[in-house]
């Protein structure tokens, strides 16, 4: 389980994990409405992360824990 | 030799690598590659962000370096404690050359070292103590400073001192901010993960300290982060921003104030320029207070021009009017400059190796100059940085990450480029080789060469270091054939 910030970019998401300095885009995300938001997350690096699904939250940039899955740290 | 190609820039590296031991040469390799343009990231030819080989001459620093001297020093009212043994202060003191205006030793620090000087028995007994006289004294001597910070070297964290008891305790008792930065040298793989600790330290000690208390802002008001003032820089990039009818409030941190951080949190936008340094606390003002920010270049007029655009773009018609004025202002200067040292610098090469941002922001100044860059390469970037490098470099560029002493020696033997730019502990070894040299940490002590103005003086320096012609003098005259040396003495009249 790690950090990260969750922000707006010119073309959707980016990830962004503070302590590793990982930046990058976010291709997939499970779940993408109001009520249900996160799941599964897939990075354009090929990594994939786990949000504990949630309702979206109302402002981005936002902090959430998430537990990597898979990819490249 | 030319300019290489994707072949012969592999094989270089091959070559260089071979005489590595098998395990320090499969490491090595991950660090070095040719760039390729089509590539959407970094990650998978580059590795960066690692522990230094054990036995190779790495260039990097340490957190202390980072915090102390890089993020913490430039802000001139706050006195920087180097807790700790004397060396580590002493020996990063001043050289970085942050102007600031004010006065030594009555209301700014920049260029004064305070240290804890700690003996044997400190280490033995702990230092705690020895720091709250020190505060004490600090405060009775220079009253006027805005806040202290405690910067730990090495041995703080070793002997489990605690800092931040002591700095909580003085804060009361003196009435100002003492902020306890946990940057031991030994944390981390370089000085990068002292700009981390730094940012996140301002972030928890000071950043929100009149939360609830400030006026709202202005509309045009803005915060220039990552600029540390070296020869100025900070100041010739403030001046175009409030030519274009930009109110800047503060600078992080070259000349800046603890008042300067403490109203940050009310400007409009978040003018990025060391993205390495201060991306960090830029995300953090991005998510508390909602402050978009923006990673600017300011080297050389294209780079400019294009960032006062995009600057401008995110304000109304005034600024973006302003924005053009600014431009149009200073181009017949840009030209008249441009006209005079492009030709004596056309179709030179350049190789760099900087900190972590330079190598990819001074690329458009050295094409405005028609210089080319044929290597380049960081210590301690991350992989975000190379994301962005690849971006800005020409394909076939040489990228080297973490170099080593051997490795950037080799390089420049084998490419011969007609200029290298990088620090004070590459440079002599590049002048006795013969190689035209400028240091790019420090501008070898010019400046400044942000903005405009800085464009000035970078291209004047350039043309210096590379047409110098103490170059063409580097045989002595009983070796060379004795036509040679009347053609050479001609060049030198002429
Ligand atoms: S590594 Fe430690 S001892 Fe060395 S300069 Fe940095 S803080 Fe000082």
């Amino acid at each position: 389980m790690a950090n990260i910030m969750i922000r707006k970019g010119d073309r959707g998401y980016v990830f962004y994990m503070p302590k590793r300095d990982i930046e990058d885009s976010i291709v997939a995300m499970e779940f993408d409405t109001p009520e249900k938001w996160g799941g599964e997350i897939r990075l354009g690096n090929g990594g994939i992360y786990y949000i504990e699904p949630q309702e979206a939250p109302t402002r981005l940039p936002y902090s959430v824990r998430a537990k990597r899955i898979d990819g490249v740290e | 030799m030319g300019l290489l190609n994707r072949e012969e820039a592999e094989a270089l590296i091959q070559e260089v690598l071979e005489v590595y031991p098998e395990k320090a040469k499969k490491d090595r390799a991950k660090h070095l590659m040719v760039n390729d343009k089509t590539l959407e990231s970094a990650k998978k030819c580059i590795t960066s962000n690692r522990k230094s080989v054990p036995g190779v001459m790495t260039q990097r620093g340490c957190a202390y370096a980072g915090a102390k001297g890089v993020v913490w020093g430039p802000f001139k009212d706050i006195i920087d404690i180097s807790h700790g043994p004397i060396g580590c202060g002493q020996y990063s003191r001043g050289g970085r050359r942050n102007y600031y205006s004010g006065i030594a030793g009555v209301d700014s620090f920049c260029d004064m070292m305070f240290s804890s000087d700690f003996q044997e028995k400190d280490v033995v007994f702990g230092g705690d103590k020895k720091l709250a006289k020190l505060i004490d004294e600090v405060e009775s001597l220079f009253p006027l400073s805005k806040a202290l910070s405690v910067q730990s070297e090495c041995p703080i964290g070793l002997i489990g001192d605690d800092i931040e008891a002591v700095s909580k305790k003085k804060a009361v008792e003196i009435g100002k901010t003492i902020v306890p930065v946990r940057c031991e040298g030994f944390r981390g793989v370089s000085q990068s993960l002292g700009h981390h600790i730094s940012n996140d330290a301002l972030r928890d000690w000071m950043l929100s300290n009149r939360d609830g208390k400030l006026e709202p802002g202005g509309p045009y008001d803005v915060a220039i982060l990552g600029d540390y003032n070296i020869g100025g820089d900070a100041w010739a990039s403030r001046i175009l921003l409030e030519e274009m009818g930009l109110n800047v409030v503060a600078q992080w941190s070259g000349d800046g104030t603890v008042a300067e951080i403490e109203n940050t949190p009310k400007v409009k936008l978040n003018l990025l320029h060391c993205y390495r340094s201060m991306n960090y606390i830029a995300r953090h003002m991005e998510e508390k207070y909602g402050i978009p920010w923006l990673e600017y270049n300011f080297f050389g007029p294209t780079k400019i021009a294009e960032s006062l655009r995009e600057i401008a773009s995110h304000f109304d018609d005034t600024i973006k009017e302003g924005a053009e004025r600014v431009i149009a202002k200073y181009q017949p200067a840009m030209d008249a400059i441009i006209a005079k040292f492009k030709p004596r610098l056309q179709g030179k090469k350049v190789m760099l190796y900087v900190g972590g941002l330079r190598p990819r922001h001074t690329v458009g100044a050295y094409e405005d100059l028609g210089m080319e860059v044929v290597g380049a390469g960081y210590e301690f970037a991350h992989n975000d940085d190379y994301d962005r490098t690849i971006k800005e470099m020409k394909d076939a560029t040489l990228i080297y990450d973490d170099a080593t002493g051997y490795e950037l020696e080799e390089f420049v033997r084998q490419i011969k480029p007609d200029l290298v730019g990088s620090g004070i502990k590459e440079k002599y070894a590049f002048h006795k080789m013969g190689v035209p040299f400028r240091q790019m940490h420090s501008w070898d002590y010019s400046g400044p060469y942000h903005g405009y103005d800085g464009f000035a003086v970078f291209a004047r320096d350039m043309d210096m270091a590379v047409n110098n012609p103490c170059w063409t003098l580097f045989k002595a005259p009983w070796e060379k054939p004795a036509e040679a040396t009347n053609e050479d003495t001609e060049a030198l009249v002429a």
